[in-house]
């Protein structure tokens, strides 16, 4: 997808749709022809409908999705093809099913701004930047890994990429995620903290004094919650007597929104929303994305809770990746020799990733006593 | 003829002063008018009548300074014979004033009029405290001034916030009340509301939060109201601040501090009462300091201010009104994990932290009459622990006792025991000996409260029975 050819044949495709000069080239080009074809237009009704149209940043940025949400597939199809292989230990929690969540979350981020989220959390780093081999190094224990092998799945960081963990308690990373946005408010910067839990930890307690600390200080903190419907074997009705997570923040006056989770241009728009009001210093924003996961809890969990027909059914009709890659061949951003060309770059990537993460080295036995302090 | 009493405004209160009178001789008086102004070190408060009479004498001056709790400050005369004597017009109301927290259920009836001003705080000394030696962290020739252990936290908080913007203090009651037992003194006015934080009664809320603010890169000093209350924040202290540096490989490093008073204050029970020094003195990624003398509370909060690391700094409410000299540096630090020597003696080490260290001090004073010379070792620091200064003791000596406010079971006293046979073991000329809290919940009840807490005759008697005496 990085090919200029390919890039520069996909943007032709899209002016044939929406029926534009194939003289402009660019982004900027795109914006004057649709201003002038809005000017000629004059109706507000067709200027709202040329201004969806994706102009050269939205098409890279909708190209980006796509390989962003396949790589977390990949790469979490990995992980548990080596955890069944015993070279990746512990808990091990995968993340297929919910990839739209976080690209476009992250979408709607400057590099300034942090994410931090529980332990089901390796989508979240593919997400923000950080390498996978370096991922995957982590999660088989080695010195090459994030956190030198001393973290494992469900501990790991990169203040680099402005990722904060990578906590294992449910719900402890929410205080946290409310504490770096008071970093943020406190230094004046204009970054914002995007904390992603899940619908079981909506549920803790320390969840809804971060929310009134969060309002009561105006706080730059999205709290996305990720609601892919069942806190380990337990499904949302079962475990929460207001089952609209988005309605958690009404009695700390946060507002809040429910989005499609499995739509990444959904889960985009509402980001850019959620990310400008907190960014303008309007405090906390709840955002529940309504998603599901396809694995288990954790590597061990026999999934008797749930239909194999209920998860059958989300992977035909709700895939997060395939009802992408279809809406982009079907809107001519992509033709499918593309899509399968990003998946072959992509496989070839968590391939390399998986060999790093195997082939590195243990930590060295001195390491047991460093980081300790500082 | 009935008698007002000097009240008691909080379970450590043994005098104050009476700032003013509102009533004169002569003047009637009904239940629920306001007496006078009883001035703490902690705070002045208001003062009720709850009976009706007429004054008849006042037996303090306006201004009387160090009125002892219970001494006599006013004579009512009833206006009418049947009126059923009581046995002292002392408000109810007043008496109660603990830590504001135990009241969360209702609010008594109690007017903060303002905070005191410091320097005129009465400032009980610390009992017996005779000849401490000199600190060799101290450079020869200092000048020193005398303050409360509780004005030596203070001014710590402030010059470090001055020399550092990424200091700031957050908690409950720390800022417009001024803090709940007055450390925070001050600070708001100097500081302002974006750096001396009120939090709501949250404390895994705002623990947690100070813990991503300092991984956020601020230095968040977090002021639990006492250490009792941080047992609701216990996950994020051990999990998130202690651990999050070793699971990320060091990247992820987080300078904060929590603190607050520690250990039984007075008659608060079991709930209000507990020593958590060996809790957290057992968590690999923590410091842990646990101070005495106002030198060391000032010293030592600045570097723990200062170090990229968590810190859990465990103060003593009973000691906050003890006055001790402290340095006068303009920038007095001392270093972190070291303990210190305050009494030189040779017949037997006695070691301690915080309020312990004191009785220790009064031990010696009743040992030395008995011809038993006692050193005594001020551990300071309970994380790292300075085990070499204790062993240097221990071959000294021969003879160790172990002093602690908190239980006896897999206790400070236990792991230094442990230390000293591990290392000094043919040096004892006697088994190391533990004195701490009893093994139970703390009661309520005075004559219990006593019985549960080490007492300076335990002391001496254990440092008897190791010289075999």
């Amino acid at each position: 997808m990085d090919d200029p050819a390919c890039q520069e044949r996909s943007a032709l495709a899209i002016r044939r749709v929406f029926g534009l000069s194939e003289k402009t080239t660019g982004a900027a080009g795109n914006d004057m022809a649709r201003a002038e074809a809005a000017a000629a237009a004059g109706s507000e009704a067709e200027i709202r409908n040329l201004s969806d149209m994706p102009d050269r940043a939205a098409v890279d940025r909708l190209k980006k999705f796509y390989r962003d949400m396949l790589q977390i597939r990949r790469f979490e199809e990995k992980a548990g093809q080596l955890y069944g292989m015993g070279l990746i230990g512990g808990f091990c929690h995968l993340y297929i099913g919910q990839e739209a969540v976080v690209v476009g979350m992250q979408g709607a981020l400057r590099a300034t701004d942090q994410v931090i989220t529980t332990y089901r959390d390796h989508g979240h780093m593919l997400a923000t930047g950080m390498d996978p081999a370096g991922v995957m190094a982590e999660l088989t224990g080695r010195a090459t890994g994030y956190s030198k092998g001393k973290g494992g799945s469900m501990h790991m960081f990169s203040r680099e990429k402005n990722f904060f963990g990578g906590h294992g308690i449910v719900g402890a990373n929410v205080p946290i995620g409310t504490g770096l946005a008071f970093a943020n408010r406190y230094r004046k910067t204009d970054a914002v903290c995007v904390t992603y839990f899940g619908d079981g930890a909506a549920n803790q307690g320390q969840v809804f004094e971060s929310f009134n600390m969060a309002e009561l200080w105006k706080l730059p903190v999205i709290y996305v919650i990720e609601n892919n419907q069942y806190a380990m074997g337990t499904a949302v009705s079962r475990s929460t007597a207001e089952v609209h997570l988005y309605k958690r923040g009404a009695s700390h006056n946060i507002p809040g929104e429910a989005v499609d989770g499995m739509d990444v241009e959904a889960v985009y728009d509402a980001g850019v929303k959620a990310v400008a009001w907190a960014r303008e210093g309007n405090g906390p924003l709840i955002l529940e994305m309504k998603t599901y996961r396809y694995r288990g809890h954790s590597m061990s969990d026999p999934a008797k809770y749930r239909t194999r027909e209920e998860v059958q059914q989300v992977r035909e009709k709700q895939d997060p990746i395939d009802t992408f890659g279809a809406r982009l061949v079907q809107r001519g951003i992509m033709r499918e020799d593309e899509l399968k060309a990003i998946d072959k770059e992509v496989r070839e990537t968590i391939n390399r990733a998986a060999e790093f993460g195997v082939e590195s080295p243990e930590p060295a036995p001195e390491e047991l006593y460093t980081d300790v302090y500082r | 003829m009935t008698q007002i009493l000097m009240p008691a405004l909080s379970p450590t209160m043994e005098e104050g002063k009476l700032a003013k009178w509102h009533v004169k001789e002569g003047d009637a008086v009904k239940a629920g008018d306001i007496l006078a102004e009883i001035e703490t070190d902690k705070a002045t408060m208001e003062f009720e009548s709850i009976d009706e009479g007429r004054i008849a004498k006042l037996l303090v001056p306006e201004g009387a300074e160090n009125v002892k709790v219970n001494a006599p400050i006013a004579e009512l005369a009833r206006d009418s014979e049947a009126a059923v004597a009581r046995p002292a017009g002392i408000s109810t109301a007043t008496t109660e004033r603990t830590d504001p927290k135990a009241r969360r259920g209702g609010d008594v009836v109690e007017r903060l009029l303002r905070p005191a001003p410091p320097a005129s705080a009465p400032a009980p000394a610390a009992p017996a405290s005779p000849a401490v030696a000199a600190d060799p962290a101290i450079p020869a020739g200092t000048q020193f001034v005398t303050i409360t252990v509780r004005e030596a936290l203070r001014d710590a908080m402030a010059e470090e916030m001055r020399r550092d913007d990424t200091v700031f203090l957050m908690g409950e009651e720390v800022a417009e009340y001024q803090g709940a037992y007055k450390i925070s003194q001050g600070l708001l006015e100097e500081f302002g509301n974006r750096r001396v934080i009120d939090t709501p009664i949250t404390e895994q809320g705002f623990a947690g939060l100070g813990v991503g603010a300092a991984f956020g890169g601020l230095r968040p000093i977090v002021e639990f109201m006492t250490f009792n209350f941080a047992m609701q924040a216990i996950d994020q202290i051990i999990n998130s601040a202690a651990k999050t540096l070793y699971m990320s490989g060091g990247q992820m490093g987080c300078a904060i501090v929590f603190r607050g008073p520690n250990g039984p204050a007075a008659r608060v029970a079991a709930q209000h009462s507990q020593d958590y020094s060996s809790w957290y003195a057992q968590i690999p990624g923590l410091k842990v300091i646990s101070p005495y003398f106002a030198a060391d509370a000032k010293g030592l909060l600045k570097a723990a201010i200062r170090d990229p690391n968590p810190v859990i700094f465990l103060e003593n409410e009973i000691v906050y009104g003890r006055s001790f000299p402290v340095p006068k540096l303009d920038d007095f630090v001392l270093p972190i994990g070291k303990a210190r020597v305050v009494r030189e003696g040779t017949h037997v080490t006695l070691v301690s932290h915080s309020i312990s260290v004191g009785m220790c001090m009064e031990a010696a004073e009743a040992l030395a009459k008995e011809g038993i010379d006692a050193e005594i070792v001020d551990l300071r620091t309970l994380r790292p622990l300075d085990s070499a200064t204790v062993i240097e003791s221990v071959k000294k000596t021969n003879r160790i006792v172990t002093v602690e406010q908190g239980w006896p079971v897999c206790s400070i006293g236990s792991e230094i025991a442990a230390v000293v046979v591990d290392q000094a073991f043919d040096w004892l000329d006697a088994p190391p000996t533990r004195i701490a809290g009893k093994d139970v919940p703390m009661p309520y009840a005075a004559r219990l409260e006593k019985l549960a807490l080490p007492s300076v005759e335990d002391i001496v008697a254990a440092a008897k029975a190791v010289c075999y005496r």
